[in-house]
């Protein structure tokens, strides 16, 4: 390799680091679209991820009753199940109760969980409209949105949680031991 | 129960047939000489003795599927656990994965994304490490003001095998990280598809993609036939059934990783991305339930760990706190694995208060229980560290010194 001006000389590196390195085993193959699709949706906060369809919690009403209910309670009050509703107002007291509503600090999340996890003995069996739906069921019971709007892939990652800005970093380690 | 009074009776015998040979009962010397009786034959797969007892304590659940299951520490040997006793927490049960269809994809922000069969991973280049797991909320029953009643309920969320399997940073490099890459979120094969995200600097230094543990391939419970392990950090995020690698620009604040596995302050703000796992250590003998037979020479012992490196230091306290004296560590001392140590004790007799405390080689040192509530409040939950006090009573029962 000739080594041209010094401009070209400082660039070299920083653009191998950049450009791709063949593979150094060769093991595996390049995953089909359709292999990646199988995986399924994983949706990230700003919205990535989140598939065409939409629901309203008006819509989201029958699927809660019939889907959620049962381990949730009627209202998302809880039951065998975790509360998905109330405690607003509580995580900065001694009986702080943690729910979507009061501690879940995106509305992605929800969707992502129901979607990939819920309801708990058929996972996975709910379509995208009706993740949507029962979504803004459970926000709407939280007093988040609206019986009537509509959430979809552009609308939902709009939604603000009450506990967006209830998170904090790690600044472990935080306890100093008092030696004796 | 190992150190109660069946053995210490076994320990008699033994001294008796030493000593009395054939002045003793026929039955007696039978227990050492043989039964004169042909043994079972050879067998596939074994068994331990059915004179051992020991099984992990699950806590009654209307959906046991999401549950999880304590190791028996206080009836461990040595640092590893078997298998079949390590601790358990599922989101969604236990999958059956057949090996032979399972698959793992790496893709994102990636040059040449991936898809391996197990076969495919199982050519790569491997390693064997030996770590700890502990689930982020073992000894979560310490924060109330009932603690747990024994090693097995308020410590047993933390077991420690060796791990075989290909390191992901391996594969990273052969799928080609793109710039601007900072996370991986990890997704599991089970009914919840648990998934977790991990910085990536973390997965670029020392996480295993784990096929084997102890020996044979990983149990069902323990992700078979694949999971991620991530040394030093909480349980929850070594992804068992790791069906998928997603290289992103951004965490993707997935359920277990906000609504669970943060710890609540009791100012209201949640820590998030609390990983790692402090320095800690329980006394396993004498702990809560086991009984001294009677005064005399005993072995205090117990097992520290700390997910920032190796176990430096472990002083034992038999007087309630008042004085500490060093214990000996068990060589080799791995890094991010079990430690065992042992501390010889004479027990002269009526109540003692025994309880071990572990520094790491940063020179963190195991905090008092009343110093974690002081610092986080009595609602967070998870990661709790705190050093755990077993009081021995005047007839030899041992229990938690709240109790």
């Amino acid at each position: 390799m000739r080594m041209g001006s010094g401009w070209l000389w400082l660039a070299l590196p920083a653009a191998g680091a950049l450009l791709p390195q063949a593979p150094k085993y060769g093991v595996g193959r390049p995953p089909a679209p359709e292999e990646i699709r199988r995986l399924g949706i994983t949706v990230a906060p700003d919205g990535t991820g989140l598939p065409a369809g939409s629901g309203t919690a008006v819509e989201g009403r029958e699927i809660f009753a019939a889907r959620c209910a049962r381990c949730h309670g009627p209202k998302g009050e809880g039951g065998d199940a975790p509360a998905l509703v109330g405690g607003q107002g509580t995580l900065a007291t001694p009986k702080p109760r943690k729910t979507v509503g009061s501690f879940w600090p995106y509305a992605t999340t929800v969707w992502d969980y129901v979607n990939r996890a819920m309801p708990f003995d058929q996972p996975g069996s709910l379509r995208p409209p009706e993740v949507y739906a029962v979504v803004a069921q459970v926000l709407h019971l939280n007093g988040i949105v609206a019986e009537d709007q509509v959430l979809n892939a552009k609308t939902l990652p709009k939604v603000r949680m009450p506990n967006r800005d209830g998170f904090v970093a790690d600044p472990r380690p935080d306890v100093k031991p008092a030696r004796p | 129960m190992k150190h109660s009074q069946p053995s210490t009776r076994r320990g008699v015998l033994k001294l008796g047939a030493t000593l009395g040979g054939g002045f003793l009962a026929p039955a007696a010397r039978a227990a050492d000489a043989g039964s004169g009786r042909l043994g079972r034959p050879l067998g596939p797969y074994g068994e331990r003795s059915p004179f051992e007892k020991s099984v992990r304590w699950t806590r009654q659940s209307k959906t046991p599927e999401a549950g999880s299951s304590f190791t028996p520490l206080q009836d461990s040997h040595g640092i590893l656990t078997p298998s079949a006793l390590h601790y358990e927490r599922h989101h969604g049960g236990i999958p059956d994965v057949d090996p032979s269809r399972h698959r793992l994809v790496l893709d994102g922000l990636v040059e040449r994304p991936l898809i391996l069969t197990m076969e495919e991973i199982r050519r790569l280049p491997s390693v064997s490490r030996i770590y700890f797991v502990e689930c982020g909320g073992n000894s979560g029953s310490e924060w109330g003001a009932k603690t747990a009643p024994d090693a097995q309920r308020g410590y047993g969320l933390a077991s420690c095998s060796e791990w075989t399997g290909v390191p992901l940073a391996l594969l990273l490099e052969e799928v080609g990280v793109r710039p601007g890459a900072s996370w991986v979120i990890a997704e599991g094969a089970d009914a919840c598809r648990m998934q977790r995200s991990i910085p990536l600097a973390k997965a670029q230094e020392n996480l295993l993609l784990a096929y084997g543990q102890n020996g044979e391939a990983l149990r069902p419970e323990q992700g078979y036939p694949l999971r991620l392990i991530v040394p030093g950090w909480e349980g929850a995020t070594h992804v068992k059934w790791l069906q998928r690698i997603l290289i992103t620009d951004q965490p993707y604040m997935s359920r277990d990783e906000t609504s669970k596995y943060t710890d609540l302050m009791p100012d209201g703000k949640a820590r998030i991305f609390t990983f790692v796992l402090e320095a800690k250590s329980v006394v396993t003998f004498p702990s809560g339930g086991q009984r001294l037979a009677g005064p005399g020479l005993y072995e205090v012992t117990g097992l520290a760990w700390s997910g920032r490196g190796r176990i430096e230091r472990v002083e034992v306290t038999t007087d309630g706190g008042r004085s500490w004296q060093q214990a000996q560590l068990q060589d080799p001392r791995l890094p991010i694995a079990f430690t065992r140590f042992r501390f010889p004790w004479r027990w002269e007799g009526g109540e003692a208060g025994i309880a071990s405390r572990s520094t790491d080689e940063t020179g963190y040192v195991q905090p008092t229980r009343e110093a974690l509530l002081q610092a986080r409040g009595p609602n967070s939950g998870y990661h709790f560290n705190g050093i755990k006090m077993w009081k021995v009573l005047a007839d030899g029962s041992v229990s938690n010194a709240d109790g």
